[in-house]
């Protein structure tokens, strides 16, 4: 099965004409993904990527014509909320949406969208969702996959390309990747990517890459307490050296008023029966100490 | 972003909110004009409060009072060239004392669990909000605002009798309380804070006595993502008191915060930056930086970042950890081999490059005779001996 994106993935790129839509569009298509659609307005009847995905002028005529169920956003931050309003709009049931450096207060109301619309949105400022061996959507780099039973799910770009290679090298594959995004207003949280993986019979462990900065961690340990006691866990935490009230890249990764420092999280973690590495590298060991099997 | 005092009470007044005059004065001979004008108007005492981005002020000395121009004059030189927490003062403000009857607490926040606009109120105002936070959580009470439609009256309202206020000053706090959260948005802010928001006793020209709501202090910080939308808050920018890399850095397109140890570190996403940091202190270094070179860094762009990193005399040693993906292994080892070329000084560096044209990295690294890395911890490990041996 995995989660959010599979083998039944419809794929339309928002942005597909530019330059990283259009590199990572061709990734997609490299690692099996049903790219069916992509989008730039005014050039709607031509087509993208050497002729073989056909671009449209809108979501909802990339939905409706191409059978498009999920989206990627590569749109720069001025017009990407619009682009994820538009993709509601249209019934797209899973956004993805890659694009850094969108004003938080912009990004309320169009997560409450949707919400509303009952949507699951991925992002902002994230590298995506990748199903190993079923469908990769964002610009996580394919090489780093083994397909598996392990989920991941990680506030961080490169950080969790550090831990799914570890993890791979430990001959530990991945049900599902994900990416939740480093700003402090995102559409899907650890817990919402928690209970997906609960769900989900093909995941039969979790790794979390969570980072300092507000309570997301604390609350996804505590609903790991109460209903993921069964399942292996282990975790990392970015940012234990990290001084407080300065925003360590993320807009989200910020230690404010003495709280979200990396030593609670940790703490809520380990209280909640999950294994926090020291390194990135040690999450596959502490996955079978957990009592994972291969 | 943050932003001084003065410039967040111009940000308060621009959305009605009731904020007493002020001015800026940056020498003594300013503060007693300033002073002098105030007098004029009928105060009986002045405020001189040292404009600076570190809280704590009051505590250092940098709030004081006057009863004259002359004793604001010599208040302001004892204010102004003050070193708080390591800033320079350079500017204070200057305003008449309020003759405070009450004070409260109103902030808003851009609220992460509930993704909504969190307006926060106590009545226990003018201390600080994480302390009364930690003693007595129940004086602060808190709305949600309605992520489509905003703060409304009722909620203004709700907050407004929750920290006691009634007729005549219930309707005037509902006004400051929109106005707040319309700061907010108008500035794309993460935070707007009043405290103290007060009740002050004002006499009237007529000698009739009258109480209002004012706001007496400001604290906004701005969202670095929004000020491309608000062209006019980049002036706002404190130049006196950033650290002069910074504005460097910003220019190169990287995120970089100095640190106090002597591993300069260059790594490519912001959360692969902090473990690398965070796994120098494991093997027992101290990370001089945080450096995230962003995605798809250029060869120039890592140039820069090296000056940048050696700009630190406390740099002994260079610890580059890059996680290929949309950057090129290749584009880096090119820029670190351009870097070192051009370097004012010699330090030694250990270099790991994995993922995106590594093979490439490792050919033009290996022929530079740069010194590699296979693993992360490895190069941690390395980093730290390096530092240590540099230290001898």
């Amino acid at each position: 099965m995995s989660i959010l994106v599979g083998s039944d993935t419809r794929l339309v790129v928002q942005g597909i004409t530019g330059r990283e839509g259009e590199f990572h569009t061709r990734a997609a298509i490299a690692y099996g993904t049903t790219v069916v659609a992509g989008t730039r307005p005014g050039k709607g009847g031509q087509t993208a990527i050497d002729g073989s995905v056909p671009i449209f002028d809108t979501v909802a005529e990339a939905a409706e014509q191409a059978g498009a169920n999920t989206s990627v956003i590569f749109i720069p931050a001025a017009g990407a909320p619009d682009a994820i309003m538009e993709a509601l709009d249209a019934g797209i049931g899973t956004i993805v949406c890659i694009t850094e450096g969108i004003p938080a207060l912009e990004m309320i109301p169009v997560v409450e969208a949707a919400r509303r619309a009952g949507a699951r949105l991925i992002g902002p400022n994230c590298p995506g969702v990748t199903s190993p061996g079923r469908a990769k959507v964002g610009i996580i780099p394919a090489s780093i996959h083994k397909p598996g039973r392990a989920g991941v799910v990680s506030r961080s770009g490169t950080l969790t390309y550090e831990a799914v290679q570890a993890m791979t090298d430990a001959g530990i594959g991945q049900s599902t990747c994900v990416g939740i995004g480093g700003d402090p207003i995102i559409g899907t949280t650890f817990l919402d990517v928690l209970k997906l993986f609960r769900d989900d019979p093909e995941t039969d462990a979790i790794v979390m890459i969570g980072e300092i900065g507000g309570s997301a961690e604390e609350e996804a340990a505590a609903y790991a307490a109460e209903y993921l006691r069964g399942v292996p866990m282990a975790a990392f935490i970015a940012g234990r050296t990290a001084p407080p009230g300065r925003r360590m890249g993320h807009a989200g990764a910020i230690i404010s008023g003495g709280s979200g420092t990396a030593a609670e999280k940790i703490a809520a973690l380990e209280a909640a029966g999950v294994r926090v590495a020291d390194s990135p590298t040690q999450l596959p060991k502490l996955l079978l100490d957990a009592g994972y099997r291969r | 972003m943050k932003i001084q005092e003065a410039d967040a009470k111009s940000l308060l007044v621009a959305q009605g909110l009731p904020v007493p005059p002020w001015k800026v004065a940056r020498t003594p001979a300013e503060v007693e004009a300033a002073a002098g004008t105030f007098f004029e108007g009928g105060a009986e005492r002045v405020v001189i409060k040292a404009q600076v981005l570190v809280g704590g002020r009051g505590k250092a000395g940098g709030v004081k009072l006057a009863a004259s121009a002359a004793e604001a004059a010599e208040v302001g030189s004892r204010i102004l060239g003050m070193d708080i927490k390591g800033i320079t003062v350079r500017k204070v403000l200057v305003g008449a004392a309020a003759e405070i009857v009450k004070e409260y607490y109103l902030g808003a926040i851009v609220d992460r669990a509930s993704r909504r606009i969190v307006l926060m109120a106590s009545a226990e105002g003018g201390v600080e909000i994480e302390e009364v936070a930690r003693q007595n959580p129940g004086a602060i009470h808190r709305v949600s605002a309605d992520p489509q439609l905003g703060l409304l009256a009722f909620q203004a309202r709700a907050l407004g009798l929750a920290i006691g206020l009634r007729d005549p000053l219930l309707s005037p706090f509902v006004a400051i309380a929109k106005a707040l959260y319309d700061t907010m948005k108008a500035n794309d802010a993460d935070l707007v804070e009043v405290n103290p928001l007060a009740i002050v006793a004002e006499t009237t020209p007529d000698g009739a006595s009258s109480q209002r709501l004012v706001c007496l202090d400001a604290k906004v910080t701005l969202d670095d993502s929004g000020l491309g939308r608000h062209p006019g808050l980049e002036a706002l920018r404190d130049l006196d008191e950033e650290d002069p890399t910074d504005a460097q850095a910003r220019r190169l397109g990287i995120n970089f915060i100095h640190l106090e140890g002597t591993i300069g570190c260059m790594v490519n996403g912001a959360g692969l930056a902090m473990t690398t940091m965070d796994l120098v202190k494991h093997y027992g270094g101290e990370p001089a930086n945080f450096l995230d070179v962003g995605g798809g860094a250029r060869h120039e762009t890592v140039r820069g970042a090296m000056e940048l990193i050696l700009a630190d005399p406390k740099v002994n040693a260079i610890l580059v950890n890059i996680f290929g993906g949309i950057t090129r292994g290749d584009e880096v080892a090119a820029g670190l081999i351009e870097g070192r070329a051009q370097q004012s000084r010699e330090v030694p560096m250990v270099v790991r490059i994995v993922g995106t044209n590594a093979a490439e990295a490792a050919r033009l690294l290996t022929e530079a005779r740069f010194e590699t890395a296979a693993s992360l911890d490895e190069a941690a490990e390395k980093a730290v001996a390096l530092s240590k041996g540099a230290a001898r």
